[in-house]
C-alpha cells in the first residue's frame, strides 16, 4: 500500500519534472542551447498564478494568464538576449542563459521579496483525499499525471502533425537542411521557445499545488533536476524528456521512502553522473553516426 | 536565369571565392568544375542564402537575391540539393518529400508527389521507410527528389556523384537530362569534370576560389590544359 501511494507520489513529481524537462529538451534539440533560464520562466509564472488567485480572478483565467504570460515572457527573452546571438560562440549563448536567469530571480527578489510566499492552493482546487482500495490518493497527483500525459499528447500531436512541428523535426535534425527546403529558422526557433514555456507554464501551477510555497529561487533547483532528467532520457529527443521525468521523480521519491529525505539533491545528481558514464547519449539518445 | 556578378565570399578571414561571374542561360545546364576547395559549394550555398557575399550581385530571374532570406529564394523556384545529400535521416522518404514542398501550397502537393514518385519509382516502394536506411542512390534520388517539390525554375545540385557506383552516377546523370528536357534550368556542380562537361551546354573552372576558364562544354573537353588537370590526360 504505501508502495503505491509512493508511486503516485513520484508519478506526480516525475510529471513536472518531465513538464520542464520537456522545453529544455526542443530548445536544445533545435538551436544547442541548455537554456538554464527555464527553470525561472517556471518561477515566474508561480508568482502569477499566485497573485491573480490572490487578486480572486477565475480559476480558469488564472491558469491561462499564467500559460500566456509565461510564453510571451520566453519569447521576449529569445529576441532579446539570444537572437542576437544565433552566431555567437556557444558558450557565450550558455553564459548568457545563465546571466538571464541570475536576472529573473533578482528581479522577482526586488519586486516579491526573497521570502517564501504560501501558496492559496484552496483557491484553485479543494484539497481532497480519494480511498482507493485502501491507497489514500490526493486529488492534485491525479490532475498533475492527467495534464500532464493530456499535454504530452496533444506535444506529440504538434510535433508530429502541424507544418511547424514538421519544421522543428527538421531544423533539429539539420538546420541548413532545412533552411534549403525554405523553412524560416527563426520562426521555428521562437516557436520552439513558446512550446516549451507554455509548458513551463502548465508546470508551474502543478508545482504550486505539490509545494504551495513560491519563492523566487524555486526555479534554480527545480530547472537544475529537469535539465537532469533530460539528459538522463536522452537530450534533444521528446519521449526521452518525459522518460527522464519519470526517472527521476520515482528516485526522489524511492530515497525519501528510505528516510534518507536529504540525500535526494545528492542521488538525482549521483545518477547524472552515472548516466554520463556509461551512456552519455541519455536513454532515448541516439548515437551520433557521421556519415560521409 | 541566373546572373552572378563578381562576387566575393569569405569565411572568416579566408578569402574563398574572388570575384567570381557567370551566367546561366535558362534551358541550359551550366556545370562548375574544379578540384576540392575551390570554392564550388560556397557559390551555391551563397546563391540559397545560406551564406553570403561581401561584394556584387546575384540576380535571379532578374531580381537581386543577395539580400533575400533563404526561404524566400526556394519559394521563388529555386531549388538547392546540397552536397552530401542531407536528407533528414531520422524521417520517412514520404516526411523528406513533405519538407521539400514546405514553401508551396498545399493544393500543389499530391500532384508534384506524383511527379517525383514516377520519376523515382523507388521512392514510391520506400515512402515509409527512413530515410536513413536507403542506399547513397536512393538517398541521391530522395535529395533531389525533395528539391523537386517546388517545380524549381532552377535547380541547383552539388556534387550528385559524390559516393556512387559508376553505373548510378550514369542513372542520377540522366535523370538530370530528362528534367532538363523537361524545362527546368541546371546549374551543377561537380569533381566528376567529364561526366560534368558531357551532359552540360556550358561549364566554368574554378581553381582555388577564381574562375580560370570557361566556355561551351564541348571545346572544354577537348582543351590540352583542362584535359591534363581534370579529366585524366
Amino acid at each position: 500500500m504505501l508502495f503505491f501511494s509512493q508511486l503516485i507520489n513520484g508519478l506526480q513529481l516525475g510529471s513536472i519534472y518531465a513538464l520542464i524537462a520537456l522545453g529544455y529538451s526542443m530548445v536544445y534539440g533545435i538551436i544547442r542551447l541548455l537554456n538554464f533560464a527555464h527553470g525561472d520562466i517556471l518561477m515566474v509564472g508561480a508568482y502569477v498564478a499566485l497573485f491573480s488567485l490572490t487578486a480572486s480572478f477565475d480559476p480558469w483565467l488564472v491558469i491561462t494568464l499564467t500559460i500566456i504570460t509565461s510564453t510571451l515572457l520566453a519569447i521576449i527573452i529569445e529576441k532579446v538576449t539570444y537572437t542576437p546571438l544565433r552566431n555567437a560562440p556557444r558558450l557565450s549563448v550558455l553564459i548568457t542563459a545563465i546571466g538571464v536567469s541570475i536576472l529573473l530571480q533578482n528581479l522577482s527578489q526586488f519586486f516579491f521579496g526573497a521570502s517564501g510566499r504560501p501558496f492559496p492552493v484552496h483557491l484553485l482546487l479543494e484539497p481532497t483525499v480519494f480511498n482507493f482500495f485502501g491507497i489514500n490518493i490526493n486529488n492534485n497527483s491525479i490532475i498533475t499525471i492527467i495534464v500532464t500525459i493530456v499535454s504530452m499528447i496533444v506535444l506529440t500531436f504538434i510535433v508530429k502533425r502541424t507544418r511547424l512541428g514538421k519544421a522543428m523535426r527538421a531544423v533539429s535534425q539539420d538546420l541548413d537542411a532545412a533552411r534549403l527546403m525554405g523553412v524560416n529558422v527563426n520562426n521555428v526557433v521562437t516557436f520552439t521557445f513558446a512550446v516549451g514555456a507554455s509548458l513551463a507554464g502548465i508546470g508551474s501551477i502543478l508545482y504550486a499545488l505539490r509545494f504551495p510555497l513560491i519563492s523566487p529561487n524555486i526555479g534554480g533547483i527545480l530547472g537544475l533536476k529537469a535539465f537532469v532528467a533530460a539528459i538522463v532520457g536522452g537530450i534533444g529527443s521528446i519521449p526521452g524528456a518525459m522518460i527522464g521525468g519519470y526517472t527521476i521523480g520515482i528516485l526522489e521519491v524511492l530515497v525519501i521512502t528510505f528516510g534518507l529525505s536529504g540525500w535526494t539533491d545528492g542521488v538525482v545528481f549521483l545518477l547524472l553522473i552515472i548516466v554520463l558514464m556509461f551512456k552519455p547519449t541519455g536513454i532515448m539518445g541516439k548515437n551520433i553516426a557521421e556519415k560521409v | 536565369m541566373l546572373s552572378v556578378e563578381d562576387i566575393n565570399i569569405y569565411y572568416g578571414n579566408i578569402h574563398s571565392v574572388k570575384n567570381v561571374s557567370f551566367t546561366v542561360e535558362e534551358g541550359n545546364i551550366v556545370s562548375l568544375i574544379g578540384a576540392n576547395g575551390a570554392g564550388k559549394s560556397t557559390i551555391l550555398k551563397t546563391i540559397s542564402g545560406i551564406m553570403r557575399s561581401k561584394s556584387g550581385k546575384i540576380l535571379f530571374k532578374n531580381e537581386n537575391i543577395e539580400n533575400t532570406e533563404p526561404y524566400k529564394i526556394v519559394r521563388n523556384g529555386l531549388s538547392h540539393v546540397p552536397e552530401g545529400r542531407r536528407v533528414f535521416l531520422g524521417q520517412s522518404v514520404y516526411e523528406n518529400l513533405e519538407m521539400g514542398h514546405y514553401t508551396q501550397p498545399k493544393s500543389t502537393f499530391k500532384e508534384r508527389l506524383e511527379f517525383v514518385y514516377t520519376k523515382f519509382p523507388r521512392l514510391k516502394e520506400r515512402r515509409k521507410q527512413p530515410a536513413g536506411t536507403l542506399s547513397g542512390g536512393e538517398q541521391q534520388m530522395l535529395a533531389i527528389g525533395r528539391a523537386l517539390m517546388v517545380m524549381p525554375k532552377l535547380l541547383m545540385l552539388d556534387e550528385p556523384s559524390m559516393g556512387l557506383a559508376p553505373m548510378l552516377i550514369h542513372q542520377i546523370f540522366d535523370i538530370i537530362k530528362d528534367l532538363n528536357k523537361k524545362g527546368i534550368t541546371i546549374l551543377l556542380v561537380e569533381q566528376n569534370a567529364k561526366m560534368a562537361l558531357n551532359i552540360s551546354n556550358k561549364a566554368y573552372v574554378l581553381e582555388t576560389g577564381k574562375i580560370i576558364s570557361s566556355g561551351d562544354s564541348k571545346s572544354l573537353l577537348q582543351d590540352n590544359i583542362i584535359k591534363t588537370a581534370y579529366l585524366g590526360g
